[in-house]
């Protein structure tokens, strides 16, 4: 039958083209490949987007008549930039527990033994969680915007902290990425995915002022990269200063992304089901 | 090699392949050639080394040792090149459950730099092929086992590759859809494509496979057709019920004559006369052979070892019991 045999008359497996072009294309098609699946999936959007709506929620009406602010202000006003990088930090998890669901079914081997540029694999599944995040994003901004927070610093510092944010978590996306293609399953992602970023996100000045906490613990706090994304957000939104702030960020996001699509990427090309 | 074509003539060319992971040698200088246009069946335990040799054919993983060469480019000089050229469908059905069959088949298409318009045509004659047209449209993830891996394989064949990869295409299927996959690959065969089958079951590549390679903790211990490895543990033999008017048993061996094995004399057990005989004989050679010296019998069956008898003598142990990775 026509359909299957062998001849190879009709296809050049030696002219292939390649190419930076073809590698976006090859991402691309990668990235289509997950958000295809998140209509259909619906639920799995919707728990994405209830959790953080709880926290802003929780934390708002919970903590916010016990936490004193040094600056002043409103607790909603100091706290929603705080679960907004919580959220976007912890939807980077997504990454890895997809990848390690790839790898445990054997779908990373297909995509390694066609002839596509070895990174649009992780290049398109990052892509496609941010475009998820972006998602979850706007339905917790306008939760937000519903109990009393405002982009008191005028619209474009509002949309540029809310990039920032975005860009950070792209960052910890290939962290991620590195962790899910590591990892021995995806019971295991999950695990190792999660549990250092409550450390991280907590001893920080997303939920309570540093200036609160015990000596040593502040000192960790403020050398905490998340702690500075937090603030040039908080800033930003506010229209208070923000200084190097949104540089320091900035310089953050993308050290950590080139330093782990490095180290991602080539663990990708050493990968293999199990 | 032993290959019986021109060099030209193998698809898939392996010398000395040696892997190590850490103390342990999955691969001690394995050889293996597949002839286009044909099937080898690379046979043997769980932990034998299948999957790490299809793993170093298909660029998946580095020999640590030896060469291997697909359609003529090396695989660790050339990887991109022979990924062009090669279909993979490994130990689980490695499809997108979260999408459909067409979808699933498009990608590849899109993957091999098709333009949509293409893969779109692909896609769609492949559904046809496999009779996947009925449920092209549907998500796979209700689909069952024997679903997923045609689909698995028709993603393998977008690219018209010159050499499929089956890393044990039954593992895990309930025995209809085990039918089912057989008839689909022996149509395959049947269509030309060429080959390499890695399995377990014996049964499976006596039935597939054209050649089979044994082998057993990283190196080929026996090769050959199915029949030639048969004959390793004895060839075959013809068991015969005498005629109850008392047929004379030396008359039925003097009737047989060329048929007869060099090895082995006849002897009798449960009343049965058996015959060593030459590997090719039939049961109606032996009937013609036994009518023109005017000799009468009751019945007579020829009986073939089984694969099972060559992996236990080869190996001393039987193939699908021991423990382990693939």
């Amino acid at each position: 039958m026509a359909a299957t045999t062998t001849t190879t008359a009709d296809v050049r497996h030696d002219e292939l083209p390649s190419g930076p072009l073809w590698a976006l294309r090859d991402s691309w098609n990668e990235a289509r490949r997950h958000l295809r699946a998140v209509p259909r999936s619906p639920e799995l959007l919707v728990f994405a987007t209830l959790q953080p709506i709880m926290f802003v929620l929780l934390f708002n009406y919970v903590f916010g008549g016990s936490v004193k602010l040094p600056g002043g202000g409103t607790y909603t006003q100091f706290l929603i930039p705080g679960v907004f990088a919580q959220t976007v930090v912890f939807g980077s998890a997504f990454t890895g527990i997809g990848l390690a669901e790839d790898l445990s079914k054997g779908f990373i081997d297909r995509l390694r033994s066609l002839p596509i540029s070895q990174s649009a694999v992780l290049v398109g599944r990052t892509m496609s969680d941010m475009v998820r995040n972006i998602l979850t994003f706007g339905v917790m901004l306008g939760v937000a915007f519903a109990i009393g927070f405002r982009f008191q610093g005028g619209i474009a510092r509002g949309v540029l902290a809310s990039l920032l944010l975005l860009a950070f978590s792209y960052s910890f996306s290939w962290i991620q990425a590195l962790i899910g293609l590591s990892v021995s399953s995806v019971e295991a992602a999950n695990s190792a995915g999660f549990i250092w970023m409550f450390p991280l996100t907590f001893v920080s000045s997303a939920f309570v002022p540093t200036e609160n906490m015990t000596p040593w613990l502040r000192w960790i706090a403020e050398r905490n990269p998340f702690t500075i994304v937090t603030n040039a957000a908080r800033a930003l939104y506010s229209g208070a200063p923000a200084g190097n702030l949104v540089w320091s960020s900035l310089a953050w996001a993308a050290g950590i992304t080139v330093l782990f699509a490095f180290l991602a990427i080539r663990k990708f090309g050493n990968s293999a089901s199990r | 090699m032993p290959g019986t074509g021109t060099p030209s003539d193998l698809v898939v060319e392996a010398e000395g392949l040696v892997k190590r992971f850490g103390e342990t040698e999955a691969l001690r200088g394995l050889d293996l050639a597949v002839e286009r246009g044909t099937v080898l069946g690379v046979l043997g335990p769980n932990g034998a080394g299948k999957t790490t040799a299809v793993r170093i054919l298909t660029t998946l993983l580095r020999a640590d040792g030896g060469r291997a060469v697909i359609d003529g480019v090396d695989v660790a000089t050339d990887p991109a090149r022979v990924r062009a050229r090669i279909g993979l469908t490994g130990q689980y059905a490695a499809v997108d459950e979260r999408l459909t069959a067409r979808e699933n088949l498009d990608l590849v298409g899109r993957f091999y730099r098709m333009s949509p318009k293409d893969a779109a045509a692909r896609a769609q004659e492949l559904l046809e092929r496999f009779t996947l047209v009925d449920a092209a449209d549907r998500v796979l993830g209700g689909f069952s086992g024997g679903m997923r891996r045609r689909i698995d394989i028709a993603m393998s064949l977008v690219a018209r590759p010159v050499v499929l990869f089956l890393d044990e295409p039954t593992t895990g299927l309930d025995p209809r859809s085990r039918l089912a996959m057989w008839d689909l690959i022996e149509e395959l065969v049947a269509e030309g494509v060429t080959t390499l089958l890695t399995t377990q079951y014996l049964d499976e590549a006596d039935r597939l496979a054209e050649r089979i390679v044994v082998i057993d903790h990283g190196h080929a211990i026996a090769q050959g057709t199915p029949d030639e490895l048969k004959d390793l543990v004895g060839g075959a033999r013809v068991e015969i019920r005498l005629d109850a008017h008392g047929s004379d048993g030396d008359a039925v061996v003097a009737a047989l004559g060329e048929l007869r094995s060099p090895g082995g004399g006849p002897a009798m057990h449960d009343g049965l006369l058996h015959v060593p005989v030459r590997p090719t004989t039939t049961a109606p050679d032996v009937v013609r052979a036994l009518d023109a010296a005017g000799v009468t019998i009751h019945d007579v069956s020829v009986e073939r070892p089984t694969l099972d008898d060559v992996f236990m003598t080869l190996t001393g142990h039987a193939a699908e019991d021991e423990g382990g990775e693939g």
